[in-house]
């Protein structure tokens, strides 16, 4: 693998496809934020005992957003403060679940997994798209602004409504579709390794809505795809199962008005997605993709 | 009310399956789920499905490699049933688009797994669930089945004959967890239990805070037994502080267990000296827990998971996902270090009893997935074999309730067949606490009034009915009664203004299973776990929901799961204190022998009239063309 990397991301088409070709950018980002954790942990435990308060007296500062329609003094919107009990490790959903069982029963909020693969606990916290769940709070300054995600109807407290966000999805025809299956009910079709690598990140969307609440684009335009369905398209386009015909039939739907030509490359998607997925590269090579297909010089 | 052919209940790997299935048989089905479908926790399996796909492999012997993990528990119509259908399954998934690991040739990968004697766990990196739900569910919206999605499914509507065998289901009651709203799904074929596994008995566990249990709860309550609860997976390998999984790939690929003097124990103890890391479950979390207990542990909590050794070009192809969780939960770079790991609960073995065909004794109901049991796992389940099942059985479910004919089932559901009575010495009553208290939420979370029909007022209203009881109601009719029973449940439960809340509850019910139903269970240790449920199941009656709201309300929602995890948590451990002995992942302190003389045979609970009744069926070691016969396990 090469290691060879830029320097700077610019919103540059070939910077954008090094980095969709080369995994180890996000792998050195993922070790840059792992080294930044572990300064600012040790930071913080110092503090901590320098500090004169006991380790189990120490709590964590949470401002939560609520909201209730259908409550009498929930109907304001309003944030609650919460002072959780810190332990190493911890969480912002830890810390959500918390005050939820010891503070507040009331206190609302979507999550399953625990383990970053359900996609259910993505939030605006402290002003960036995260899942809970994978966000140490000590990593974040004090105190911890917990909201519901931006430009998404807020149903109750954090929780949004995504019936938008899944009609985009929809929109893509976001299923695998090829007209050359082999016979035989145990023959597989045949993927190359290198091919299933170039679909691979792609494929790591968990659906949580993180990127599509990020885009300034899609945040002014309710038709654009955004960069979660485009890159369900992408996943199947680029999947050499499919065929010609089938990637042709794509990139019609991806091509069109709101579709890929609405990206503006600001990486918002790029940098919030916490899977590490490369959106706006992927968004960018379609683009490509779509002047060759129209050119038809080649 | 809503109305469809079959109602498949749950969105996981065996739902969406079974969904997809009865569709293809022209049922107009619908899935309800209180989860998004790609939000279901079959998204969190990492290692693989276990198909036998290769020269060299066979489905007979995938069958004995199960059988001989089941400790012999397992029945061979069910087992020989999966490892059949799971090559044609899995390759099915591929068709699909499943973006599976490639070998050079452009096949699907398979890898090692625990209790295999051959290399058939076919996988997708160490993320194989994720990228398996999400083509499923491609799959539900390119046909159009309909989700009622986040709609809590609380009860079944089943009819009230006496015997449970004679009882049919006609649909369920659900929540719009959005709305508030109660409705009634009426399903004229069947409906399908696909609801996952119990994992929120415990504390420290490898599944989602959805796992609690609710289909397996549900069933129970409408008469149908359940099997083989005490036997509950403790997966060596997961992350001490949150319960995250690490998969058993990492040590099919060659991954290494040390102690905390760098021994490699599974061979310097003699835990498993041929298959050393890669016996099966139950017997390497036990030697880690022997270990720890020895004194042996790292920080007397856990040991190593070494994968360096591997290289980093083979760990990011193969096992990239395990670098991302173990970083992420724990703070630890496994190719700079290795990893810290402990036993945590998975999965359950037990669940509703159904036959190799998805159906329960309860005509029209049938179950899939964790959730049912038929039973594939017996004792212990191989790593590799949940996928399968998911799968496999949800398939059979689906096509099963739509109509179609898969022949006559090799095993019995209910008391059809052999059985014989059971006894267990309980330290309190075991069951519904019955409460005089007006007030009180009585322990079925139903008013006193509206509980369970007493033989007295069964009778006296089969009495009233002109046909003398032979058929109950029309099925609108039942369906229409359980949503009034429900509608008054909600209703208690939401008026009530003080009382204990259900966090207090359940984490108490946790932290107790997790110190006494665990790896290593002993008399007194059960008994006090029974002792601790009674006292939970008392405060249960004073539970109350304290959000007066009916949008969204969790507090609601996991009041009501709380009540299914006290029923499971009861039955896995009035199993465990019956059997006695060792058996697979069951280990006995007082019972260090596994007594085939004596126990080869399913533990059942019914659920009598308020409290568990425990009876026993027999084992089916007759397979097809062959009988199973119980030999000492060794790896």
């Amino acid at each position: 693998m090469s290691t060879q990397v830029p320097e700077t991301q610019e919103a540059d088409e070939s910077e954008a496809e090094t980095q969709a070709e080369s995994v180890p950018v996000a792998q050195q980002q993922r070790q840059q934020r792992k080294t930044d954790r572990r300064e600012r942990v040790a930071e913080r435990e110092r503090e901590r005992t320098e500090e004169e308060t006991a380790s189990d007296e120490s709590r964590y500062h949470l401002k939560v957003f609520r909201y209730d329609p259908e409550v009498e003094g929930k109907q304001e919107p309003r944030f609650d403060e919460f002072h959780v009990p810190y332990h190493k490790g911890m969480t912002v959903l830890d810390a959500l679940i918390y005050a939820r069982d010891h503070f507040d029963s009331s206190l609302t909020f979507r999550h399953s997994c625990r383990q970053a693969i359900c996609g259910s606990d993505a939030m605006f916290v402290n002003g960036s798209q995260r899942l809970c769940c994978k966000t140490q709070l000590s990593d974040l300054e004090e105190p911890v602004r917990v909201e519901p995600l931006p430009h998404q109807e807020v149903v109750k407290d954090l929780v949004v409504d995504m019936e938008h966000f899944y009609d985009q999805m929809k929109a893509v025809e976001p299923y695998f579709q090829t007209n050359d299956l082999p016979d035989g009910e145990l023959d597989e079709q045949r993927q190359s390794r290198e091919n299933r690598e170039k679909v691979k990140m792609s494929t790591r969307c968990i659906w949580c809505g993180a990127c599509m609440s990020s885009c300034n684009i899609a945040a002014g335009d309710n038709k654009f795809l955004g960069p979660a369905a485009i890159n369900k398209a992408y996943r199947f386009a680029m999947d050499e199962r499919e065929g010609s015909d089938m990637k042709e039939h794509r990139m019609r739907i991806l091509e069109q008005e709101h579709g890929v030509w609405r990206c503006q490359t600001q990486f918002s998607c790029t940098d919030v997605c916490p899977k590490d997925i490369p959106l706006t590269a992927h968004i960018q090579e379609l683009k490509r993709e779509a002047v060759k297909n129209n050119l038809k010089f080649w | 009310m809503y109305e469809h052919d079959v109602i498949v209940v749950g969105a996981g790997g065996a739902g969406l399956r079974a969904a997809i299935a009865a569709q293809e048989e022209g049922a107009d089905v619908a899935i309800v789920s209180k989860l998004h479908p790609v939000r279901s926790h079959t998204g969190a399996a990492e290692g693989g499905i276990n198909a036998a796909l290769r020269e060299g492999d066979s489905w007979e012997d995938h069958a004995y490699d199960t059988m001989k993990g089941s400790d012999y528990l397992g029945d061979a119509p069910a087992i020989e049933t999966l490892c059949k259908d799971s090559p044609k399954e899995t390759i099915q998934l591929e068709h699909w688009g499943m973006a599976f690991s490639r070998d050079d040739d452009g096949r699907v990968s398979q890898r090692p797994f625990g209790g295999l004697s051959f290399p058939r766990t076919t996988y997708a990196g160490a993320e194989t669930g994720h990228q398996l739900l999400h083509t499923m569910y491609e799959q539900l919206v390119k046909r159009g089945i309909k989700v009622y999605d986040e709609w809590y499914v609380l009860n079944l509507a089943v009819s009230d004959e006496e015997v449970p065998e004679d009882r049919s289901c006609h649909g369920i009651v659900a929540y719009d967890i959005q709305s508030g709203e109660v409705s009634g799904f009426r399903a004229r074929n069947g409906v399908i239990l696909a609801t996952g596994g119990p994992g929120q008995v415990y504390d420290h566990t490898t599944n989602a805070v959805a796992n609690t249990g609710d289909g397996v709860a549900m069933a129970y309550r409408a008469g149908v037994p359940m099997e083989d609860m005490e036997f509950i997976q403790f997966h060596p390998t997961t992350l001490p502080s949150t319960g995250v999984l690490i998969t058993e790939g990492v040590r099919g690929e060659g991954g290494i267990l040390y102690n905390e003097n760098g021994e490699r124990l599974m061979f310097e103890y003699g835990y498993a000296n041929n298959a050393g890391e890669l016996a099966s479950r139950d017997v390497v979390s036990r030697a880690e827990l022997t270990e720890i207990n020895a004194g042996r542990g790292i920080e007397d909590e856990y040991v190593h998971l070494d994968m360096r050794h591997l290289g980093e070009g083979r760990i990011i192809d193969r096992l990239e996902n395990i670098v991302h969780l173990s970083e992420d939960f724990e703070g630890v770079d496994p190719l700079e270090e290795p990893m810290p790991v402990k036993p945590g609960q998975h999965y359950a073995m037990g669940g509703v009893e159904t036959d190799e065909n998805g159906e329960t004794c309860i005509t029209g109901l049938y179950a899939a997935g964790e959730c049912a049991c038929a039973s594939v796992h017996g004792s212990n389940r191989l790593g590799g074999n949940a996928l399968p099942e998911l799968i496999v059985f949800g398939r059979r479910a689906g096509a099963h309730a739509a109509g179609k004919d898969l022949g006559t089932a090799k095993i019995t559901t209910g008391k059809r067949g052999e059985w014989e009575a059971g006894e267990v010495d309980t330290p309190v009553a075991p069951g519904e606490v019955r409460s005089s208290n007006e007030d009180a939420v009585a322990d079925g979370g139903k008013a006193p009034d509206a509980g369970e029909p007493s033989d007295a007022k069964r009778a006296s209203s089969r009495a009233e009915r002109s046909d003398g009881g032979a058929v109950a109601t029309t099925g609108d009719e039942i369906v229409t009664r359980a949503v009034e029973a429900e509608n008054r449940r909600i209703e208690r439960l939401m008026t009530k203004n003080e009382g204990v809340q259900h966090a207090e509850i359940r984490s108490e019910v946790q932290k107790s299973m997790t110190r006494h139903v665990n790896v290593f269970r002993e008399k007194e240790g059960l008994k006090q776990a029974l002792r601790d449920l009674r006292e939970a199941r008392e405060r249960y009656t004073d539970v109350y929901v304290n959000d007066p709201s009916r949008t969204y309300n969790t507090d609601l929602i996991q009041t009501i799961e709380t009540r299914n995890i006290l029923d499971l948590a009861e039955a896995i451990t009035l199993g465990a204190l019956a059997r006695e002995e060792f058996r697979g992942a069951h280990w006995r302190k007082e019972h260090q022998e596994r007594d085939d003389e004596t126990w080869l045979k399913h533990t059942m609970l019914s659920w009598n009239d308020g409290s568990p009744e425990l009876w026993y069926k027999p084992v089916i070691l007759e397979g097809e063309d062959k009988t199973y016969e119980p030999k000492i396990r060794s790896y």
